[in-house]
């Protein structure tokens, strides 16, 4: 029965895990979701790299490199890639940086803010660049589903899965649809 | 209805007509809904958004803009429609910055509940993230051009409610932007008082009244008490508009 359950990876990239919170949201109706998937790569596992799974979840924009590797990982590792929430979906509220260009972001936030005491931009190598602009998921990879919402309730979640489990093309109820 | 009256067929109901009434303003009077943003009663049309686009044989006209005709066929709710609506509404979207969560019109917004009304999951589209100027010289009233989709609704009230003329949308293609007409063109300078319809007409979170945002609790907006397809629907968001700068 076992390897019959769906394979499921979540990840946040520039998101705020309120998506994944609300994604816990679904409370003792999980168990019942788990009884049909099962976690690969995700905030709530340990394990560090994908492997081949059924469903992706992502979560947030992409704002540095670091994002786009792991979104390019989760395209070539997942059969069907939902972007959640409005970050993932549109740039969401940190897409509001796109109005400055990053040397002003990071100038302000490392060098010329309030009570900055050794005034430097980071540089280590260990640490990934960030792009130009928060970009939508939607604009580094082919994206099957969207699940919209700041976050998206607990209700979405549980219509997208149970239609994909009774092998039905996800569809959202007009009531669950919002923005915000 | 006198007998006499003329009419034509929406979508297979009759829709009653006096000559010079345009199949919008025909198809509102009858209690039937055409999608539509940059239409308000009593304001003269001027077919800038295209939502309310129906078909006549083959050709597509906006609602608003074409003559009601005797016993012509009008389509509406079809499904190729529907796309078309759903498209131009995503264009909006991504034509600007529409980021609902930080927007304090949410739950209140015309353009969002159109969005929600046509089933939009996504903004198809890549992003434009515009970099337009926000004024908020005004004391009480403040303007944010990335939120403004062109309805023009705000220059005509200002034309034709008050005269006052506050409003113009000036600059070509994908520069056209909402500019106000004051010597220095900042709202500060303007006659535009709260009170007006032009600053309470604004469909979405462009133009907005100060230090009244988010007074409304999650479940009584608008658009959770209300779908876009009510007739007589401006008149709610008119009084919301009106109690929101009564309010402060
Ligand atoms: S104006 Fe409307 S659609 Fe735009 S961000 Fe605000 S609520 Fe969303
Ligand atoms: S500011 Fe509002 S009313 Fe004026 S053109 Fe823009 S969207 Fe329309
Ligand atoms: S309502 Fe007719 S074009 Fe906008």
């Amino acid at each position: 029965m076992n390897n019959s359950k769906l394979k499921l990876a979540t990840t946040s990239l520039a998101g705020c895990f309120g998506c994944h919170m609300s994604f816990l949201d679904m409370d003792e109706r999980l168990e019942a979701l788990l009884e049909h998937a099962s976690f690969d790569r995700s905030p709530l596992t340990d394990i560090k790299t994908i492997g081949n799974c059924d469903i992706g979840l992502i979560e947030g924009g992409v704002c540095n490199a670091e994002n786009a590797e792991v979104l390019r990982q989760f395209r070539a590792n997942c059969r069907i890639l939902v972007a959640v929430g409005a970050c993932a979906i549109n740039g969401g509220v940190p897409a509001m940086r796109n109005q400055y260009s990053l040397q002003e972001c990071l100038e302000e936030v490392y060098l010329h803010g309030t009570g900055i005491v050794n005034p430097r931009i980071p540089d280590d190598i260990e640490l990934p660049l960030l792009l130009d602009k928060v970009y939508p998921v939607g604009e580094i990879v082919k994206i099957d589903y969207y699940l919209p919402g700041c976050p998206p309730s607990a209700d979405t979640f549980l219509h997208f899965f149970e239609a994909l489990l009774q092998g039905k093309t996800p569809e959202l109820p007009r009531e669950t649809l919002h923005y915000d | 209805m006198p007998t006499d009256q003329q009419s034509f067929t929406l979508d297979n109901c009759k829709i009653p007509f006096s000559p010079g009434q345009t199949i919008m303003d025909a198809a509102l009077a009858a209690k039937t809904y055409i999608p539509h943003l940059c239409h308000f009663p009593g304001i003269s049309p001027q077919g800038n958004c295209k939502l309310c686009t129906v078909k006549i044989g083959t050709r597509q006209v906006a609602a608003c803009t074409t003559l009601a005709e005797p016993d012509i066929v009008v389509e509406s709710e079809i499904q190729e429609l529907t796309d078309a609506r759903r498209a131009l509404t995503q264009m909006l979207f991504i034509e600007g910055n529409h980021i609902c969560p930080s927007c304090e019109k949410t739950g209140n917004c015309s353009l969002q509940a159109m969005a929600y009304h046509l089933g939009m999951e996504d903004n198809h589209f890549p992003q434009f993230f515009p970099q337009r100027e926000v004024d908020a010289s005004h004391p009480q009233i403040w303007l944010d051009r990335d939120r403004c989709i062109l309805c023009s609704l705000c220059v005509r009230a200002s034309q034709e409610a008050d005269g006052k003329h506050v409003f113009a949308i000036a600059g070509r293609g994908l520069d056209a932007q909402l500019i106000v007409n004051s010597s220095s063109g900042k709202l500060a300078e303007s006659d535009l008082a709260p009170e007006d319809l032009a600053a309470r007409i604004c469909p979405v979170g462009a133009i907005l009244i100060k230090e009244v945002g988010y007074q409304t609790p999650i479940g009584q907006r608008i658009f959770d008490q209300h779908k876009i397809d009510e007739i007589g629907l401006e008149q709610v968001i008119l009084a919301h508009n009106t109690t929101a700068t009564r309010d402060e």
